[in-house]
Formats: C-alpha cells, sequence, structure tokens
C-alpha cells in the first residue's frame, strides 16, 4: 500500500457519499526540489478539511494546484464528474482567501466584493443584493464604500472572505488567513468562520500550521509531512490515535516510548505493559494527560520517579519526571497546588498507542 | 539623530553649489528675459516686457511652439504605445529572460543621442539605406523624399530616442502590481484580458503618465535631431532659441522663450505629479 | 502561444505582445545595427546593399588626430564632473535623507531638475552665468556644466542606497560609543559603495555622451560628441560610422557593468527609475 493509503485507513469513512473533489496521485516537483509526492485525497460535500503542516511541507502548493495558480507534475484532480487541473484558474468552481488577503487596492470594500460577479456579468440589482448580503454575513455593511488601505488587518481578511463567498463556488479555499492576526482575534475568527461555513454548507479547504486551529475547526485534518500524507483523519482520532510518531508529537504533547514487544508484553525500560502485538521493536506514544499521579487505579501500570521540573500552564501543569534508566515521562494534571518530588505515576496500557516511525526524509 | 554640525557640512556644500550654478543661472535668464539688444549688438539692461510681447506678437514664434506641440504629442502618443505593451510583456510574460530583456531595453538609453540620431539620418536620406534598400526590391522607384528632412523624420527619431524612456516607469509601475492580485482577480473569475483592463492597467497608471511626461517635455526640447533631421518644415522652438543665441543675436529674446519652456516644463510637471497622485493607490 | 515561464501562470498568452515585443526591440537595435555594418563598408553611409565590406574607416579613424584630442578632452572632463557630481551629490542624497531644513523642498526639486529639463535651458542659462561673470568658454566651463547637470544622478543613486541602509547598524554603532563623524565613514560610506560607484560610472558614461548642454559652453577645444557633430555639418563619412561603433561598444559594457552593480541590492524595476522618477520628484 502506499504511504496515502494507509494514512487513510485509520479514518472514518466520511466519504461515503461521492466526494466533492477528488485529487488522484497528484505530485509536483520544482526542478530538482520535490514538493508534492502522491497525494491521494476526497473531499466530500460541505466538510470543513484542515491540510495541516509545517513550512515547507507543500501544504500551499496543493492549495495552489487546487485553485490553479500551479499545475501538478503528475496526477489528477476531479471536482465531480469533470476534471479540474484541466481548467484555468478563472473556469473552475473555486474561490480562493489569500493569507495576504490580496485586495484591490482601488477598488472600494464593495467593488471588490461585487468583483467577481461583475466580471461574469451579472445584472447589476443581482450584484447589488448578493454584495449586500454577503457583507452583512461578515458583519462589515458599515464599511462597503471604504478603501482597503483604511480597514485593519482583521476587517479586510473580512472582506476577502466575502469577496470569495459571494460568487457561491462548490469549494472555498483558504491559505492561512489568520495568520497575521493577534491570538485574541485569531480565536474570535476561528469560531465564526466555522459557523459561517455550517451556515453556507460549501465545502471548505483551510491550510495552516497551527495544530491547534486545525483541531478546533475541522471535520477531517489532512496531515502534510514533507509533501506526503501523514495521516487523515477526524481531529479526535487524529489525536487519539494517531498513526504515526510525527502525528502524534505535532498534534499535542505526547511521550514516545521505544519499546520490545516480546510474548504480548510491551518492555520500555523500566516500564511494562501488556501489548496484543507481535513480536520485534515497536514505538508507543503516550499522552501526559493519560499519565496519573498517585491515583491507585486497578490495572494500571505504575512507576515511581523523582520530579525535575514543574511548568504552569494556568489550567494545567506539566511536571517532567525522571524514572529511572535516564526515562524521562511528561505528566500533565491540573495544578497540584505545591512542588513535587518523589511521584508514583500510573497509565493504563490501552492508552499507549502504537505508532509507525516517522523516518527522516530527504 | 545627526548632530547639527554635521548637518550643516552635509547641507551646506550642495546647497551652495545648486544655488549659485542652477538656482542663479535660471533667475539670470529670467532678468536677461527683460532686457534688449541694442543695434551695436550689445545688451542693454532696460527693464520692459518687449521681448514677451514680440513672442505674443510675432507668428513665426507662435506657430514653432506649436509645431513643436504637435510632434511631442506625437512623439508622446508613439512612445507609450511602443513602450507600454514591452513592460506589460516583460512584466508579466517573460519569466526567467525578464533580466535579460530588461537590460536590452535600457541599454539603447544610455548610448550617445548623438549615435542614435546620426544613424536614422543615414539611414532615411535619398541614397539612404531604406531608400535604397526599398528601391533595390522594386518597392519603389524614386526615393521617398519626406523620410528625411521633415517632421516625419523628427517624429520617427525622438520616438526611437524616448521610447525606453516612457518604458521604465511603466515598467515599475507594473513590476510593484502585487502578483497575488492578479491571481485573485483570476480565482474570481477574469480572463487574463479582463484581469488586464480591471486591475493591472488602472494600477498602472501613474507610471504611464510619468513615461508620457518624459517623452513629452524631452522631445518638446530637443533641438538635436530637428538640427539634424528635421529640415525646414521640422524646426522646432529650441532650434529658435539657439539660433537667438548664434547667428540671430538676440539672448534677451532667447532668454525670454527658454524662460517661457522652462515655466511650461514645470508646470507640466506639477500636473503629472497631481495627476499620479490622484491615480494612486498604494 | 505557450505562454513563457512566469511565476503567476497566465494561460492563453496573446501572440500578438510577443510580436509587439519583438517588433520594439528589432525598432530599437536595427538602426544601429545598420550603423555598425556600414561602417566597414566601403562605398559610403548609405545605399544598399553594402558591397565591399573593409576596415578602412577604422583606419582611417585611429589616424585621425583631431578626433583623439576631442577623445582626451572628453575623458579629462568625464573625470573632473564625476568628481564635481560626486561630491556635491553625495551629500545632497544625505542632506535629502536624513535632514529637515527650510527650503528642502525647493533644494529637491532643483537639484533633480536638470534630468527632465530639456538641456538647452540648463545650458543656455550657464551660458548666461558665464558671461555675466566674464568667464571665457572652455573645457572648464564644460566641466561646471556637467558637474552640475549630473548632480541629480549622484543624488539618486546614493538615495535609493541610503534608504536601503538598516538604521539599525548606524544606530549600533552610535550605542557602542562611535560619534556621528566615525559612524559615518566607518558604517555608512561603506554600505554606500556600491551605489558611488553606479552612479561614477553612469555620469562618466553620460558625461562623455553629452551634447546638449555641451553645446553651449564650449570654447576653442572639443569633447568627442561635438567634434563629431562638426563633421557632420561637413558631410558624413563612415568614419563617422566607425568612431560612433566605438562608442557604442564603450557605452553597452559601461551600462551593463552598472547595471551589474545596482542589481546587487534591488530588484531591477527599480534600477534607473529612481532617476525617471525623479523627475517627479515623487522618488524623494
Amino acid at each position: 500500500m502506499t504511504t496515502s493509503e494507509m494514512a487513510m485507513t485509520s479514518a472514518a469513512d466520511t466519504v461515503s457519499r461521492a466526494p466533492l473533489l477528488s485529487i488522484r496521485n497528484v505530485a509536483k516537483h520544482f526542478g530538482k526540489n520535490v514538493v508534492l509526492r502522491d497525494i491521494s485525497l476526497d473531499v466530500a460535500e460541505g466538510e470543513f478539511l484542515t491540510i495541516l503542516g509545517e513550512s515547507g511541507s507543500g501544504k500551499t502548493t496543493l492549495l495552489r494546484i487546487i485553485a490553479g495558480f500551479e499545475t501538478a507534475s503528475a496526477g489528477e484532480v476531479w471536482m465531480g464528474e469533470e476534471r479540474l487541473d484541466r481548467q484555468p484558474p478563472y473556469r473552475r468552481r473555486v474561490n480562493t482567501v489569500f493569507q495576504s488577503y490580496a485586495l484591490f487596492p482601488h477598488f472600494t470594500v464593495e467593488q471588490n466584493v461585487a468583483y467577481g460577479l461583475r466580471v461574469a456579468k451579472r445584472p447589476e440589482a443581482e450584484i447589488a443584493s448578493r454584495v449586500k448580503e454577503a457583507l452583512e454575513k461578515v458583519k462589515m455593511s458599515a464599511h462597503a464604500k471604504s478603501k482597503p488601505s483604511k480597514i485593519s488587518g482583521g476587517q479586510q481578511q473580512r472582506i476577502a472572505l466575502a469577496r470569495a463567498l459571494v460568487n457561491r463556488p462548490r469549494l472555498l479555499l483558504l491559505d492561512e488567513p489568520l495568520s497575521a492576526l493577534d491570538a485574541n482575534l485569531r480565536r474570535q475568527m476561528q469560531v465564526e468562520l466555522k459557523s459561517l461555513q455550517r451556515e453556507v454548507g460549501i465545502s471548505f479547504i483551510f491550510v495552516t500550521h497551527d495544530q491547534e486551529e486545525a483541531m478546533v475547526m475541522s471535520d477531517r485534518i489532512a496531515l502534510l509531512r514533507l509533501g506526503e500524507l501523514e495521516q487523515v483523519a477526524t481531529p479526535r482520532e487524529i489525536y487519539g490515535r494517531p498513526a504515526t510518531a510525527y502525528a502524534a508529537q505535532f498534534i499535542g504533547h505526547t511521550n514516545l516510548l521505544k519499546a520490545e514487544v516480546r510474548g504480548g508484553v510491551a518492555r520500555c525500560g523500566v516500564l511494562m505493559w501488556p501489548a496484543a502485538f507481535s513480536d520485534g521493536p515497536a514505538l508507543f506514544s503516550l499522552r501526559p494527560e493519560n499519565i496519573r499521579l498517585n491515583a491507585a487505579m486497578a490495572g494500571a501500570v505504575r512507576v515511581r520517579g523523582k520530579v525535575r521540573h514543574q511548568a504552569f500552564h494556568g489550567a494545567t501543569e506539566l511536571i517532567r519526571v525522571e524514572c529511572g534508566d535516564g526515562m524521562v515521562l511528561v505528566v500533565r494534571t491540573s495544578c497540584s497546588g505545591g512542588a513535587l518530588d518523589e511521584v508514583e505515576l500510573e497509565f493504563s496500557p490501552p492508552d499507549a498507542v502504537m505508532v509507525r516511525e516517522s523516518p527522516e526524509r530527504i | 539623530m545627526f548632530s547639527r554640525a554635521y548637518k550643516a557640512a552635509v547641507t551646506l556644500p550642495p546647497l551652495v553649489w545648486v544655488t549659485v550654478f542652477l538656482l542663479m543661472p535660471y533667475l539670470l535668464m529670467f532678468c536677461y528675459s527683460f532686457w534688449s539688444v541694442s543695434a551695436s549688438q550689445t545688451i542693454e539692461h532696460s527693464w520692459n516686457l518687449a521681448n514677451y510681447g514680440q513672442l505674443l506678437r510675432v507668428d513665426v514664434y507662435w506657430q514653432t511652439l506649436l509645431r513643436s506641440m504637435w510632434i511631442a504629442a506625437r512623439v508622446t502618443i508613439f512612445s507609450l504605445v511602443l513602450g507600454y505593451p514591452l513592460a506589460y510583456f516583460l512584466s508579466f510574460y517573460a519569466g526567467k529572460k525578464k533580466d535579460l530583456l530588461y537590460q536590452l531595453v535600457i541599454i539603447p538609453l544610455w548610448v550617445s543621442y548623438l549615435v542614435r540620431a546620426y544613424a536614422w539620418k543615414t539611414i532615411l536620406g535619398s541614397d539612404g539605406v531604406l531608400n535604397t534598400l526599398l528601391q533595390y526590391v522594386h518597392v519603389t522607384k524614386h526615393p521617398l523624399e519626406f523620410l528625411l528632412y521633415s517632421p516625419f523624420a523628427v517624429v520617427l527619431t525622438l520616438t526611437h530616442i524616448y521610447t525606453p524612456f516612457a518604458f521604465l516607469p511603466i515598467y515599475a509601475a507594473l513590476e510593484h502590481i502585487p502578483r497575488n492580485l492578479v491571481e485573485a482577480s483570476h480565482d474570481l473569475g477574469a480572463t487574463p484580458g479582463q484581469t488586464f483592463w480591471r486591475v493591472i492597467f488602472p494600477l498602472s497608471i501613474p507610471g504611464a503618465v510619468a513615461g508620457a511626461t518624459f517623452a513629452f517635455v524631452l522631445s518638446l526640447g530637443d533641438f538635436l535631431a530637428p538640427l539634424l533631421l528635421g529640415g525646414p518644415s521640422g524646426i522646432m522652438i529650441s532650434n529658435v532659441v539657439v539660433s537667438l543665441f548664434g547667428a540671430a543675436y538676440n539672448w534677451p529674446l532667447g532668454a525670454a522663450i527658454s524662460f517661457c519652456m522652462l515655466l511650461l516644463v514645470v508646470s507640466l510637471l506639477f500636473l503629472s505629479e497631481r495627476m499620479e497622485k490622484k491615480w494612486s493607490f498604494s | 502561444m505557450e505562454l513563457l515561464v512566469s511565476e503567476t501562470k497566465l494561460v492563453s498568452g496573446s501572440r500578438w505582445l510577443l510580436f509587439h515585443t519583438v517588433a520594439v526591440f528589432a525598432f530599437l537595435y536595427l538602426p544601429i545595427a545598420v550603423l555598425i555594418l556600414y561602417s566597414f563598408n566601403k562605398d559610403g553611409v548609405g545605399g544598399f546593399p553594402p558591397h565591399h565590406l573593409t576596415l578602412d574607416w577604422y583606419r582611417t579613424l585611429f589616424a585621425d588626430g583631431p578626433i583623439w584630442d576631442s577623445v582626451l578632452n572628453s575623458l579629462q572632463v568625464a573625470f573632473a564632473a564625476m568628481v564635481i557630481s560626486l561630491t556635491f551629490g553625495v551629500p545632497a542624497a544625505l542632506a535629502l535623507e536624513r535632514a529637515q531644513f527650510p527650503g528642502k523642498a525647493l533644494f529637491r526639486r532643483l537639484v533633480l531638475l536638470p534630468l527632465i529639463l530639456p538641456g538647452i535651458i540648463t545650458g543656455l542659462s550657464l551660458l548666461m552665468l558665464f558671461n555675466v561673470m566674464g568667464t571665457k568658454l572652455s573645457l572648464m566651463t564644460i566641466v561646471l556644466g556637467h558637474g552640475t547637470a549630473l548632480i541629480s544622478v549622484a543624488t539618486t543613486e546614493v538615495f535609493a542606497g541610503l534608504q536601503k541602509l538598516d538604521r539599525a547598524q548606524e544606530e549600533a554603532s552610535l550605542d557602542l560609543g562611535a560619534n556621528y563623524w566615525q559612524t559615518f565613514w566607518r558604517i555608512t560610506v561603506p554600505n554606500l559603495k556600491l551605489p558611488i560607484i553606479g552612479a561614477a560610472l553612469l555620469i562618466f558614461t553620460l558625461s562623455m555622451d553629452e551634447i546638449a548642454v555641451s553645446f553651449f559652453l564650449i570654447g576653442r577645444e572639443n569633447t568627442l560628441p561635438l567634434e563629431i557633430w562638426g563633421r557632420l555639418r561637413r558631410g558624413i563619412t563612415p568614419e563617422i560610422n566607425a568612431v560612433s561603433t566605438i562608442i557604442f561598444v564603450f557605452s553597452l559594457v559601461a551600462i551593463v557593468l552598472w547595471y551589474r552593480l545596482r542589481m546587487h541590492g534591488e530588484g531591477s524595476a527599480d534600477v534607473g527609475t529612481e532617476i525617471i522618477n525623479a523627475g517627479e520628484g515623487s522618488a524623494i
């Protein structure tokens, strides 16, 4: 099986109806530089899909291929029954919200939003009412006659959104639209975007490097690393059952345990727990919140350790515990209210999730 | 941030030089325009408006000025027609070759004016390359006379010389248009043609205005091309001035015309600047 | 037409645009090509097709004394003009970029005016100045003319370089204990090396080719362009083609060098355009 196929087998099957967008074996290279390798992905109708990845993962390139600003070196992109990648960008029923908004400086807010409709030569009355509606949806009606240079970044972002949505595309692409906003505004926009998407019912493909953002907003997350899909799944699944070490580490914190399985028992340093896998080396991901302090649970794996560092995070604390043999486990607890020294750690065996290695790729 | 001594040291020398060698000469020219020349060929410092009166009354000056403006206008139009699509092509279509092509455009700009004007003179004459070529391939039987020593020759030569001048600010303006605006336009359904008229062209207007201004102002004040290629029908206002400082020996009158030209140019620059600001969106 | 490579792929390029571009380049270069070709023509500057190709005219050129005298004059003038323009142009750029003083706007426009003003006006006004001052016309007056007119070139080049300079570097220097003068010589000037060299190259080339201002300010000795001009009035021979060809080659080399130097710091769109924008005062 290809990597992409393996990544998708762990995803819940949300694509039971015919997919809206079908990316088939798309690859892209710039000269010698391979940016995307064999990407296959389906996007369902009305779905909020996030393409998550670090810089250099290829996520923006993939988006640009869907929008039509790049052509794939190999593979096909289908929308419904027709091939999308054969069409120039101005014929696709796809619209984009650009990272830098790309508002036309010589047009007012209103004219910007109306642009796509004007180009399509819609009747003026229709344009006027649709633009009014779009501005209301993004709460920017008061600024209709302003020029883009006179409104703030957050407001420009909404206009970019309205300008794209007013055309009723079948698919909306968003290229890190929130990255320029400060933290509070960003959180607010995340909620607004999500509810907007639910309201209009269009499929959104959202690109970001912020894993928290991805989890908050998405129906599904496609994790991209160095041009390949690591995993495509719902946020809960990716978090709870990461497919690879990279997925486990990129999204949230985790402890990676290099263990040896023999006779149904996994051994890692001083830790030992039942693991129904075949013999051999195996990698396990254990989330810090699944390790409890001094809890005395039934059937739990226990180990003693010495606290090396406590970090206060507001609602929780992250504690680094050294458990003999130099192994350090990171534990998340709600505040213990005090400095800790010797502690007893416990976790349930099922919480240790086996993950694949993520080899270094060139 | 900088000390007063430093500021003075840096500002005063150029200020002084420019005052002595630029401001004062212009003022002097202004003064000259009010004087007159006596019968014995000396300058009389009698202050009056006689020279300006002459400008207004004597036909030949008016006619020459209008002809010069008409020539300059044609040069401007042709320079824009040639230069704008060239700039557009280089900026949006040339890709990796953009740099090389750009150098190719500015090279003629800095190569001697005289060389280029001379080249046209040898090409357009009745024994010149063009005429003999046309006769050689039997397109014409006799040399075409209008090619040289005519306004046509002047317009052609000046267009050749000032098209790169017009090109430069247009190219700069086009290059400054963020490419994501073009992508956004396509994304919203506009073809490249629609994108050009709705997005690219409006944003490039300041550059086009600047280019047109340079072409117009520089060709209006040109005296070399008319002298080499214009013949009697191609005389421009600057040639009149030159002769007034030469054989026709009337410095004050020449100064008056020069000063008027100076005013005209400065007003055009001012107007052009206002227009550019009006059309600037960044 | 299959579009040529570009970052923004504009699908459906236009055949006409490419054709137009080729045509304009032909228009710009064919006359020069003809000029060069006919410098080798035995029979004169006109007539088609050129029959006997020869190097005779170049031999005549090299033996032509007055031409080489004028070349020497031009070189002297160019060097001197370069010195003047840089001496006053660099501080002018600094003043415009850094200092506030009354009359700054007028100063700015005055400095940049000779770039856009037809040379005749600058030349004539200087002529009147020398007349009033009783100065005889000579190479010296030409030097003063060129030097003054080309200050604007130095100013625009250096100004652009100053804008690229990171102020934080100078502030760091002051913070570390250097005073204003030391900072100027140790930090500011080295960063301006490229723009200054570029300006020098450009000024030199422009001075060598200059004819409009020089026309009114020459005394007994000619610069190269004026020498050629004088010959033209008498009658044209391919010898003029030959010297023109040589001028063209030198200018070509100088400009390409200058362009390469400028590209070190900026994109091509900015190269040369401050000079053009300068006429509008909009760059500064």
